[in-house]
Parts: structure tokens; sequence; C-alpha cells
């Protein structure tokens, strides 16, 4: 179920992430100093290509990263296998990318 | 220490059964596979179970002792007891196919599959191989070697447990032992048949593997081993 490919292509994702993360949350932790705006944050966010970027990498890496993560946990606790088992992968992956590209689009564009 | 012991032993076959209670007097140093044959040989003759060494070395007496695999012969009640009562059952992840013996026919198949079996490229008529001891392939491979296929890992481990096709640790250690060994000619295939979708990527590294291996191996260290060597090949393209 887990091939060389995918796992290396899960734990890349995990080493892209982790900087991406510490990142989210310190700007997360300053972000809060004076007050939770949405003025502020979207002054910061909006039309930036660098923080659309950030974002847009931190989307897609989770994205692989969680898809493949949930394939184990689908295959192992349901006994999911072949193509049903790529299919809820494939469809995992989706769903994230388009919730996630969708999230970075509402703060980054008007 | 009490008298006697209640213990409660599995028995049936593939299509099914249940736990049979028996009294068996206590004697000090009694191994589980003492118990075991106690019963056979003075209640119940029809019990099935298997062993043959009992010393620790053939690998074949492993049952399941309070819901832990345990090398039989080697397992003193004292040390396992809970109160006076045991519970033996046949080992987990394996068909049964009688009582306490298990079918172990895809145990050995997958030790197969993962190209467990060496292959040299010399013939008698070149000069033996010198393998210094203390090189690092000679110490990892070291690491490995002491398995006595007793199937007691393959037992523990809940990934073969929630993947029936998953190689185990005994297959994978044994291509580990393999693969560090400079003698052999066939690593490429080893290392593809361990890095496939039944292989080595699939371990969680729960460890309980090296938990209960009753010789003391790691063998999630080996499939660690493994993972690396295998990730290493995909990155130059020769998996």
């Amino acid at each position: 179920m887990l091939d060389t490919r995918l796992y290396l292509l899960q734990r890349i994702s995990a080493m892209i992430m982790a900087p991406l993360v510490l990142l989210h949350l310190g700007v997360m932790i300053v972000a809060i100093q004076g007050g939770l705006d949405s003025a502020e944050i979207l002054s910061r966010t909006l039309w930036s290509l660098f923080w659309g970027g950030i974002y847009g990498l931190l989307v897609l890496v989770v994205s692989i990263h969680a898809s493949i993560g949930l394939r184990v946990v689908v295959s192992e606790w349901l006994r999911i296998k072949g193509r049903s088992l790529n299919l809820i992968s494939w469809a995992i992956f989706i769903f994230l990318v388009v919730m996630g590209i969708r999230a970075v689009m509402a703060v980054t564009t008007v | 220490m009490t008298d006697t012991l209640e213990v409660k032993v599995w028995r049936g076959d593939s299509t099914g059964g249940r736990l049979v209670t028996y009294q068996v007097p206590q004697q000090p140093s009694q191994t589980i596979l003492d118990v075991v044959t106690w019963i056979q040989r003075e209640q119940d003759p029809g019990l099935s179970y298997r062993f043959s060494c009992r010393v620790g070395m053939c690998g074949s007496c492993a049952m399941m002792v309070n819901g832990i695999p345990r090398w039989t012969c080697r397992t003193h009640v004292q040390k396992v007891v809970q109160g006076n009562r045991l519970t033996i059952e046949p080992m987990r992840n394996m068909p049964v196919i009688k009582d306490l013996a298990c079918n172990m026919d895809e145990f050995f198949s997958k030790w197969k599959l993962a190209e467990g079996q060496f292959q040299g490229s010399k013939t008698r008529l070149d000069a033996v191989e010198q393998l210094l001891p203390d090189s690092p392939k000679r110490v990892a491979a070291n690491a490995a070697i002491e398995c006595i296929n007793c199937g007691i890992c393959y037992a523990a481990c809940d990934v073969v447990n929630w993947n029936s096709e998953y190689l185990g640790p005994a297959a994978l250690n044994r291509a580990w032992s393999l693969v560090n060994d400079e003698r052999d000619c066939n690593q490429q295939t080893r290392l593809k048949a361990v890095a496939s979708d039944a292989g080595c990527h699939n371990c969680h590294s729960h460890q309980n593997c090296a938990t209960y291996c009753p010789n003391e191996l790691n063998p999630t260290a080996s499939i660690a081993g493994l993972k690396r060597l295998a990730s290493m090949a995909f990155l130059k393209g020769k998996i």
C-alpha cells in the first residue's frame, strides 16, 4: 500500500511543511499582539505574492502529506485496497487542494 | 505459590474454537511448554501443539501466553502467570490448523517474496571470500542474523494484523542480513522486493517485534535500514 515513491513523497512533504508551519505559527503570534483584526490580516496578505506563495505551497504539501497518511489509515482500518484505495487517496488530495487554494485566494485576492 | 494452575487452552480448528479450562499441578521451574505437555499427556491426548528442541533453538513452540507471543520452552510459568491463571492460544496473524498448531506457510512464503535466500556468484573453484568481522556491513548483518524463525515478531506485529500482504518483520529482517552480506549478488532484486507495495515502507515502527523477539533482535531497526537503502536507490533511479 506504501511503495518507495509514496513513502518519500510523504517524508519530503513533511520536511517542507515543518518550517512553513513554524513560520505560520510565528506570524500568528506576532499578528494577534494588537488583537485579532481581519483588516490587519488582509493588509498583509492581499495581493502579496510572498504570502500567496507561502500558503499555496503549504496547502500543496499538506494535501500530499495528509492524503498519503489517510491512505494508510483507510487501508489498514477499513481494509480497502487496490483501485478503490487509489480513488479515495486522490479524492482526499483533490478535496484538500481545492479547499486550501480557496482559502488562500480568499485572503490574497478580492 | 499455589498448588494448581488454572490454564485456559484454545481448542479448535480453522472453522472456530473456544477456550477449555484445565487444572494443572504447579512445579518449580515449570515452563509453559511443560504445562501444555502435561495437559496432553495427563488430561487430553487430543491436544495438538508443536515443539522440537525444548531449549530455544528451533523456534517451533511459539504460542500466545496471556495475550503475548512467547517461546514457550523458555518461558517460565512463574514469570508470566497472573494469580494462578494462564491463557494459552495459537499464534496471532496465522491461520490455525488445530488447537495450538498454526499454519506457517504464509509466514515462510514471505521470506521467499523478500528474496530471503542467499545468492552467491562464486563457485567451489574460487577462493573463499575474506570478510572482516568488524566491517560495518558485517556488524549490521550480525545484529540481525540470530533469527530462529519462531514467528513471534510476526504474531506481535500490528501492521501484519491490519495488512495481510505485509511481508512482516522476520522476512524483512532476513532481507536486511542479506543486504549486508558482501558475497551476495542479488541485491538489486532484493531491494526492489522489500521496497514493494507490501514491503518495508509499511512498517510503523511500533517496535512490538523488537519488544517480544526472544533473541532480543531488533527487526524495526533492520526495516529502518531497508527504508533508508530503498529510498537512496529510488532517488538514484536504481529501483
